[in-house]
């Protein structure tokens, strides 16, 4: 106990460590399951960072050709990449070797997952609203980085499914505009496959994109701690506190806990399943292929947007060629992650309001945001379906064609279905909340009147639970309203127009009125 | 600070501070009605098991300091697993065995100590929620006037609005000096026009069709009708460098048809021999391996993503997205028999390009 003290006091004459302390020992984290998939990208990236860098101490990225003369029999004499045969010499040669290119596996497929529910979660829960619109633009692109290093990870060993993912990438480069050819050749270091990509993206995948992705971790982080925690509705909970956990001591250990807790699980599948066995798959050549090639399961929407399109599409204008098959894809893609990361400014300019929002809301009681994100995780789904296609077609004993054709319908239809039945749920189930919290739930109770009549008993809701369902935000659509000069802006018509898509179909909460009306 | 909760009575300060905060900015279109119902404040303590039964208490404690000693066990496991499960060389299992047992090990010494840990916070540890109260994101108005005063305060001591000169080519400066960066790039590849080396792949008039990846030439009597080769030009193997940036050019598909199947046009009659014909094995839409060959029906298939060609027409595209034909080697055969190629490829092959057309 002496030397904690003597130690705590000799660091905070050196370091102010106790205004930290003050300020930040005893933050309150609210809970909530939803609130852990932030956590679990968190880790899963802290497990990335530690698994990847035994991997570096083994791994060699030249693309120089040798003969393999590992212990893996069926490649013995087969000329390959250095990279694809230290790859294998990790997983063959060295004790923990294949387990840790497995974690780092895993725990990179979870780390995307994690974040893209956390964005999920952060979307229909409108936690996105003031003050955090940058925290979500900054999630946004720690969202992009994260796929941008998996797709270099998983190009590194230079194995033929990997190296087929870069063929690709190439003829997509390619049909860009203007100087296509010329990005590939300096990309490539020479023409497609060159000797100097692997290096090219070992150097991104461990340097620059992870550097650039921990700085962004760091501002995702100080921002959480300045705006603070949001926090679902309940009894006592207000826009203006944040009840929960201390961090000193119960959210460090849950947390904490949490991150051994997450890490475990990933040793766990590690040990127990194989995932991207290269040694399947042989050395990159230009010319075999597998059947069933597919992505890791984040790419798969990107590659299944190359899918989708339909043949014939492309065109040459005064000799220079547009590869629409390659083009449409390309941006359809860019145009839906941009509106990703730029909803929370649309939302904001729709309802115009200022205040600061520290309340999640429940998806059903903001339906048409709900229903929006409904119709583009639909979208996304189906190219993500679209990257499987071939699959689908065998598994199912399907003709590829009917696969293809139907997920079109389900990409450019399906969203609008998705978006349309949402609403109608979400409205429908507000309905159902207004009802309960008016006349209470039904209690299975039945009682036979003197005259003969049944009825069911109706229990009323503690004023507890009855706040969970009438404190959320109302909107009513903009009414246009001329300027000072008399005029009404286009801007103002367009935002007239939104709002009322946003805001024309809505069920209030109850009030206090109606309540007191009821009871008597 | 963070305070322990008392029922309604931080309730009632928080609803008050609703009113105060919502009156300071704009709720644009947001309905804000006076008779809301109010918030019914704090429900009361729910209390858990280890807070009233010592026992309980006690045996949380115990499971709690149990698991982290299972923790230990499983960091010890693991170390054994190490030197316990070896790889041999030549026996495959081993890799599984020591990937297996080393894994577990670790697990049960991370599992331990987070599920420990978790269960300790759950089930010993202070139970109470606490409260701190949000303030406004902005800073005060204090503040930010000390903020203003700062920058106008060095906008007045630098003259960085007033030296306009300076401030502009300073601006100048700072946009010209990225520009180097852009022109060090160029050396990322050779001084070469990558547009023409995209126009020309290894074949050429009399180049043979050889076996992939043995180089073995073929002969056309070998070519059955319904069979198909992967085919790589002859030299391709013996090439010192630039083996797989050739082969991702050159490599080529070989396929006999019924000649009455080939719907062959007036001008491409001479590219095939005896219904044996060659095209390109990169696909058009993005540059994957056509690998894929149907006999029955003489389609070809792209793996990558489900174009179809037709063999027996001139590979046009049938279904999925690529745009074009794969571009077809006229053969021929050399007076000893082996297939050869009549010329290079009339058209670049591969992926489309901007400068493709030209």
């Amino acid at each position: 106990m002496r030397f904690t003290g003597w130690a705590a006091n000799y660091i905070d004459e050196r370091t102010s460590a106790s205004t930290a302390v003050k300020s930040l020992g005893r933050k309150i984290f609210p809970d909530h399951w939803s609130f852990m998939l932030g956590e679990v990208a968190l880790y899963s990236f802290v497990v990335i960072l530690l698994s990847g860098t035994f991997l570096t101490f083994f791994f060699d990225p030249s693309m120089t050709e040798v003969e393999y003369e590992g212990s893996y029999v069926p490649l013995q004499g087969i000329p390959m990449s250095v990279a694809y045969h230290s790859s294998l010499d990790i997983s063959f040669e060295i004790r923990g070797g294949l387990l840790m290119r497995q974690v780092h596996h895993w725990a990179a497929l979870l780390f995307v997952a994690a974040i893209g529910l956390h964005m999920l979660r952060v979307f229909f829960t409108g936690a996105f609203r003031k003050p955090r619109e940058l925290n979500w633009v900054i999630g946004f692109l720690l969202f992009v980085l994260a796929m941008a290093l998996g797709f270099t990870g998983y190009s590194l060993p230079d194995d033929l499914l990997s190296g087929n993912g870069l063929r690709i990438i190439d003829g997509m480069i390619k049909a860009v505009p203007l100087a296509g050819g010329w990005i590939s050749y300096l990309l490539f270091g020479d023409e497609f496959p060159g000797l100097d990509i692997i290096p090219r993206l070992y150097v991104l995948h461990i340097l620059l994109l992870p550097a650039i992705l921990v700085a962004l971790i760091g501002a995702h982080m100080v921002l959480l701690i300045v705006n603070k925690h949001t926090q679902f509705a309940g009894p006592g909970r207000t826009n203006d506190n944040v009840v929960g956990a201390p961090v000193m001591p119960v959210f460090a250990a849950k947390a904490g806990g949490f991150f051994f807790i997450v890490f475990g699980v990933i040793v766990l599948i590690a040990s127990l399943f194989t995932i991207n066995p290269i040694w399947n798959y042989g050395p990159y050549d230009p010319s075999p292929v597998s059947a069933g090639t597919q992505p890791d399961w984040y790419i798969g929407f990107a590659d299944g947007a190359l899918r989708l399109i339909p043949p014939h599409l492309e065109s040459v204008i005064f000799g220079y060629t547009w590869s629409w098959n390659v083009l449409i894809p390309l941006v359809g893609l860019l145009v839906f992650l941009a509106a990703a990361a730029l909803y929370p400014f649309l939302e904001a300019w729709v309802t115009g309001d200022k205040r600061e929002h520290h309340i999640a809301e429940r998806p059903r009681n903001n339906p048409t945001r709900t229903a929006i994100g409904a119709a583009g995780v639909t979208f996304y789904a189906g190219l993500w379906a679209a990257a499987s296609s071939d699959l689908i077609a065998t598994h199912f004993r399907l003709s590829i064609e009917g696969v293809i054709h139907a997920l079109q319908f389900v990409t450019v239809v399906g969203p609008f279905i998705a978006y349309f039945v949402t609403k109608r749920v979400c409205l429908a189930l507000m309905r159902k909340d207004r009802e309960i919290a008016l006349h209470g739930f039904e209690s299975g109770r039945i009682v036979r009147l003197p005259g003969g009549e049944y009825i069911e008993v109706h229990e009323q809701l503690d004023d507890y639970e009855r706040w969970k369902l009438v404190s959320y935000e109302e909107y009513q659509p903009l009414m246009v309203r001329p300027d000072a000069r008399g005029r009404i802006s286009a801007s103002q018509r367009v935002r007239a127009g939104l709002s009322r898509w946003f805001f024309e179909d809505r069920i209030s909460p109850v009030t206090q009125r109606e309540l007191e009306s009821q009871r008597h | 600070m963070a305070h322990d909760h008392d029922g309604a009575a931080s309730g009632e300060t928080a609803e008050t501070a609703v009113e105060k905060h919502a009156s300071s900015a704009s709720p644009g279109v947001a309905v804000e009605r006076a008779d809301r119902i109010p918030n019914p404040g704090f429900p009361p303590e729910r209390l858990r098991v280890t807070d009233v039964d010592p026992a309980k208490e006690r045996a949380a404690e115990r499971t709690v300091s149990g698991l982290f000693l299972l923790s230990v066990v499983g960091s010890v496991l693991a170390v054994v697993a190490y030197f316990a499960f070896p790889i041999v060389e030549g026996d495959p299992s081993t890799i599984r065995l020591n990937n297996l047992f080393l894994g577990l090990g670790i697990t049960l010494g991370l599992l331990g100590i987070g599920i420990g840990a978790v269960h300790w916070s759950k089930a010993l540890m202070h139970g109470h929620e606490l409260v701190e109260e949000r303030h406004p994101t902005r800073g005060s108005d204090d503040t930010r006037a000390k903020a203003i005063e700062i920058f106008q305060a060095g906008n007045a001591e630098s003259g960085f609005t007033r030296r306009s000169l300076v401030r502009n080519t300073l601006i100048g400066a700072l946009v010209a000096t990225p520009i180097p960066a852009i022109a060090i790039f160029r050396d990322l590849a050779p001084a070469e026009d990558p547009i023409a080396l995209l126009k020309h792949t290894m074949w050429e008039e009399g180049v043979r069709l050889t076996r992939d990846p043995s180089g073995t030439p073929i002969k056309a009597s070998e070519v059955t009708i319904g069979s198909a080769f992967h085919v790589i030009p002859d030299g391709l193997v013996d090439l010192e460098s630039h083996k797989l940036e050739e082969k991702a050019k050159a490599a080529v598909l070989l396929m006999r048809l019924p000649v009455e199947r080939l719907n062959e046009r007036e001008d491409r009659k001479d590219w095939s021999y005896d219904g044996i014909v060659a095209y390109s094995k990169i696909c058009t839409h993005v540059g994957c391996p056509v690998a894929l060959y149907e006999q029955q029906t003489h389609h070809l298939l792209c793996p990558c993503h489900q174009s179809e060609f037709d063999v027996a027409n001139h590979a046009e595209v049938i279904f999925g997205p690529a745009a074009r034909p794969l571009p077809q080697l006229p053969i021929t055969v050399d007076e000893e028999g082996y297939l050869v190629a009549k010329s290079d490829f009339t058209e670049p092959v591969g992926p489309s390009f901007w400068e493709r057309a030209l």
